[in-house]
């Protein structure tokens, strides 16, 4: 019996010492290896404060937010109104917005694939439901070394992930379906690993994961603009078309270590880790 | 038979019928064998329960019997127009179990032959920790052996433009349900009487005959039974299928092309998927098929192999 006392004791009194805030940040898997290596540096910068970072989607991290289940929400798209509407009607607080960084997707194929660069309609035109190109010589008469029958393989993400929504509306706009029948991964790494295997595939990702196994494109605009090649200057210039921000929300005013976290997100050493990781820091404002 | 009743049980006898019941301790046992056998059952209607709580506003709202089962347009996301066809899936799923237990089947039982007959007893002790070893991969490395080798490698051999697809996951199904054929199989052939062996080769027979003629009408049901299992394993499997199917959803053409399976969808949307939403619970009605198709699966097994007793 007073062992079992004991031990009551020693759990109270192991559960008194430690002091460190907790704060829970999640969503978009898009921004979760970012998210990760700030709240790493953090760690030395606050020790008081840790950071608890998980993925699972920007869907996953706001609806989280709705619930009052997290502090910070991550997201590759900006929220929408009835999502706002309804975190504000279940927890009685606005929405707070955040812009912390810029990523810009990148169209990336095989490397023998001789194509340097495409039109957006040349992309909708692959990706887009009605488009008609389903072989390489569909456009400008391309011929792919190693690739069977010069077939396209689309690669492309799980249709709720905030990469997939953004192509999407970056490339169709907002009346559009991408073509059912291109190869849906769970995730970007996948992705770059599928294309970076296969001679006739062509896939999409954030700037962050391309790796020199892959080839990313130019983009133009309109047939007539210059094709622009997705780097950091391109995407805070804003002069790369696929490039987009993203975004940290809170649920009203942030208390105050998450309010000091989010600052600090905007400095030197943070921006230094988020180029690192392959994004584009915040433009100022 | 004769048994020949020992001194001590005569007395445990005549015990009982002073007593006129068992003791506690016996009833107390009996009385929890039966609540776990019962558990179990409870567990099985408490998830088709919650299944079908969850999938039952889609199931009286949204669903169209027709659409569900003879469309391939699933696009839950779409900003055109939302629909919730299954047909591709359904026919991804049932592609590579048929096509997985082809190659698994054929090789486990052929493995199991082999170590429980064949082999010297060191080679047997390798085998099987060889084969325990498969089993122990996690399905999520199975996916990127499919993407990083098997990939390139049909790419490479039977000249096609993708190698993840219906024939890239099959390969990994197999080998995934391969462990547990094995085991079960040789349960199955280890099972069989020493006394058959002995007679068939006092008869003259050969191994090859002894495993061919004797063993397997003997040992038939349980391989049966290690074969179903196999099939309940490579239906329910769900994070390397949806890695090496490619997840494209059309009715694949050949076993070259890409494809989907009802565990992979449910798997990749099920997160991102707002809790409660239309697209949550048309997610849960493939649950739900899912269910009715094992139970199909088990139940035949169930009359297969009761069938064969009579």
């Amino acid at each position: 019996m007073r062992g079992i006392f004991l031990i009551l004791f020693l759990m109270i009194g192991c559960t008194k010492q430690s002091n460190v805030h907790i704060i829970q940040n999640k969503g978009s898997d898009t921004l979760v290896n970012l998210a990760q290596a700030w709240a790493e540096e953090y760690k030395k910068v606050n020790p008081n404060v840790a950071l608890a970072v998980s993925g699972g989607g920007s869907g996953t991290g706001i609806a989280a937010l709705i619930n009052g289940t997290v502090d910070i929400a991550n997201s590759s798209r900006a929220i929408k109104d009835e999502e706002r509407e309804e975190a504000k009607k279940n927890t009685g607080k606005d929405v707070n917005e955040f812009i912390v960084g810029m990523d810009a997707l990148a169209v990336f194929i095989h490397p023998s694939n001789p194509i340097e660069g495409m039109t957006l309609e040349e992309v909708a035109c692959i990706y887009g439901e009605g488009g008609h190109c389903l072989y390489w010589h569909d456009i400008r008469g391309i011929q792919v070394p190693g690739c069977k029958d010069n077939k396209i393989i689309r690669v492309s993400r799980q249709s709720n992930s905030g990469t997939y929504q953004y192509f999407r509306e970056a490339i169709l706009g907002k009346k559009r379906d991408l073509k059912l029948g291109s190869m849906d991964l769970s995730g970007s790494r996948e992705s770059i690993d599928l294309v970076e295997k296969t001679p006739c595939a062509i896939g999409y990702s954030g700037m962050g994961y391309l790796n020199p196994h892959v080839k990313a494109i130019c983009i133009k605009k309109t047939p007539e603009a210059d094709c622009i090649q997705p780097t950091v200057q391109t995407a805070t210039d804003k002069s790369y078309p696929i490039s987009r921000e993203l975004y940290m929300y809170t649920s009203g005013t942030p208390s105050e270590e998450v309010k000091a976290y989010l600052e600090w997100t905007q400095t030197e050493r943070a921006h230094a880790i988020t180029i690192k990781a392959g994004y584009v820091p915040a433009p100022k404002r | 038979m004769e048994m020949k009743i020992t001194k001590s049980a005569e007395l445990t006898m005549e015990w009982r019928q002073k007593k006129g019941k068992k003791p506690l301790s016996e009833r107390l046992i009996e009385g929890f064998i039966k609540v776990a056998g019962l558990s179990s059952i409870v567990l099985i209607l408490a998830i088709l329960f919650f299944i079908l709580k969850e999938s039952y506003p889609f199931l009286v709202g949204a669903f169209d019997f027709k659409e569900f089962f003879f469309s391939e347009n699933w696009n839950p996301a779409s900003v055109v127009k939302i629909s919730y066809g299954i047909l591709a899936l359904l026919v991804g799923t049932v592609m590579v179990t048929v096509l997985s237990m082809l190659i698994a089947v054929p090789l486990g039982l052929a493995c199991a032959f082999y170590i429980s007959e064949f082999c010297s007893p060191k080679v047997r002790e390798v085998y099987k920790i060889l084969i325990e070893f498969l089993a122990a991969i996690p399905s999520v490395v199975w996916g990127f052996i499919a993407i990083m080798m098997i990939n390139p490698a049909i790419i490479k051999i039977f000249n096609v433009p993708v190698g993840l697809n219906i024939l890239n996951a099959s390969v990994i199904l197999a080998l995934m349900s391969l462990p547990l054929i094995v085991s079960v199989g040789e349960d199955a052939l280890r099972a069989v009487p020493e006394t058959y062996r002995e007679a068939a080769e006092a008869l003259g027979a050969t191994k090859w005959e002894v495993a061919t003629r004797v063993l397997l009408p003997a040992a038939k049901n349980g391989l049966m039974a290690a074969a179903l299992l196999g099939v309940g394993r490579a239906l329910g499997e769900t994070m390397a299928v949806l890695m090496a199917t490619g997840h494209a959803i059309q009715i694949p053409e050949s076993i070259f092309e890409p494809g989907r399976t009802l565990t992979a969808t449910i798997a990749a949307e099920l997160g991102e998927s707002p809790k409660g939403g239309e697209h949550y619970q048309a997610l849960f009605a493939i649950g739900l098929v899912l269910f009715i198709l094992s139970l199909i699966v088990n139940l035949s097994a169930d009359y297969l192999i009761r069938g064969k007793r009579k």
